[in-house]
């Protein structure tokens, strides 16, 4: 069982890294690119009970593997 | 004065502190391992600069749960003066002891020149001994030295003049080219709203004697010194009217 974790920067956080991409994939002549966003991805391996493992997850999202002041997360356990 | 300057993996300004406030301001200062618990007897607390767990995850994530912080937060929570500088201000931020955050530089880079900072408010215990107006030239080292706050945050420091210093023009004027990493409202370093917690991205232990080419960064030191002397003379009175 593992929980994925997505996190991302929030959108009035400034993104130079997501701008950055953006360009050189337009320069790359991917046309239509409306915006890019540059975050994180974790997977941390569990053993127990998926249900029980929901808050303390989104517990340590809050506490460590985020910063709510910058980043937005989101996850799946599965 | 007794000054504790702490110590993690990675931290590498550390030494520069020590020298600052023992050699050159002549005080006792000593190195605080993070895996302490207790901070002992001390009037004042540097979280120094450096790469603190190789700045994983975040800078300055990490550090904020070694055993140390937990002795710090409550010192500062009992008014004791914590100075935390380029990434201590990360750590102190990610503590939660001072609001915002630290992010990447505007231009992606690692940036390390010479800046120019306006000191909007002498009215902090490190800012107490710049003369009114003196625009410093100090210098910064960091990557991730964009100051990020929501606006809520941002009205409150302005109100409570808990903004310490600013990116400027060597003539002192808030431009956005004298800015070197895109934070807010040009912030170099600001305070609590308690004002014994402060955090700056410069290095003032870099700036601190002539022989270096420039001091300005010795008016932060010297501005705790003086403080606690002050605070350490107010209560030598209150003892001897007893």
């Amino acid at each position: 069982m593992k929980a994925k974790i997505v996190i991302t920067p929030k959108k009035a956080v400034l993104d130079p890294q997501g701008k950055t991409v953006q360009a050189a994939l337009e320069q790359m002549g991917y046309e239509g690119v409306k915006d890019v966003h540059v975050g994180k991805y974790l997977e941390i391996e569990l053993e127990g009970d998926a249900e029980a493992w929901r808050p303390r997850i989104d517990e340590a999202c809050h506490k460590l593997l985020s910063n709510p002041v910058i980043e937005d997360y989101h996850f799946t356990i599965e | 004065m007794r000054f504790a300057v702490l110590q993690f993996p990675g931290s590498n300004c550390d030494q520069d502190c020590v020298h600052v406030l023992r050699n050159v301001l002549g005080q006792d200062a000593g190195f605080l391992w993070h895996k302490e618990e207790s901070i002992g007897n001390v009037d004042a607390v540097v979280v120094p600069g450096g790469f603190s767990y190789g700045d994983y995850l975040r800078t300055g994530s990490i550090a904020q749960f070694s055993p140390v912080m937990n002795a710090v937060k409550a010192f500062a929570k009992d008014d004791g003066l914590v100075i935390g500088i380029c990434n201590g201000f990360q750590i102190l931020c990610e503590t939660g002891l001072l609001p915002g955050a630290l992010v990447r530089n505007r231009s992606l880079q690692f940036r390390c020149e010479h800046v120019h900072l306006k000191v909007p408010t002498t009215d902090s215990p490190f800012t107490r001994e710049v003369p009114e107006g003196k625009v410093l030239r100090v210098p910064i080292a960091h990557g991730e030295g964009c100051y990020f706050a929501d606006e809520k945050i941002l009205a409150k420091l302005q109100a409570n003049q808990q903004i310490l210093f600013q990116y400027t023009t060597e003539a002192g004027e808030l431009t956005d080219d004298a800015n070197p990493n895109g934070s807010l409202l040009n912030i170099a370093g600001i305070c609590n709203e308690g004002r014994n917690i402060c955090g700056m991205m410069p290095h003032p232990e870099r700036a601190s004697e002539d022989i270096l080419g420039e001091d300005d960064g010795r008016l932060v030191f010297e501005s705790m010194l003086r403080h606690l002397e002050a605070r350490a003379g107010l209560g030598q009175a209150a003892l001897t009217e007893v």
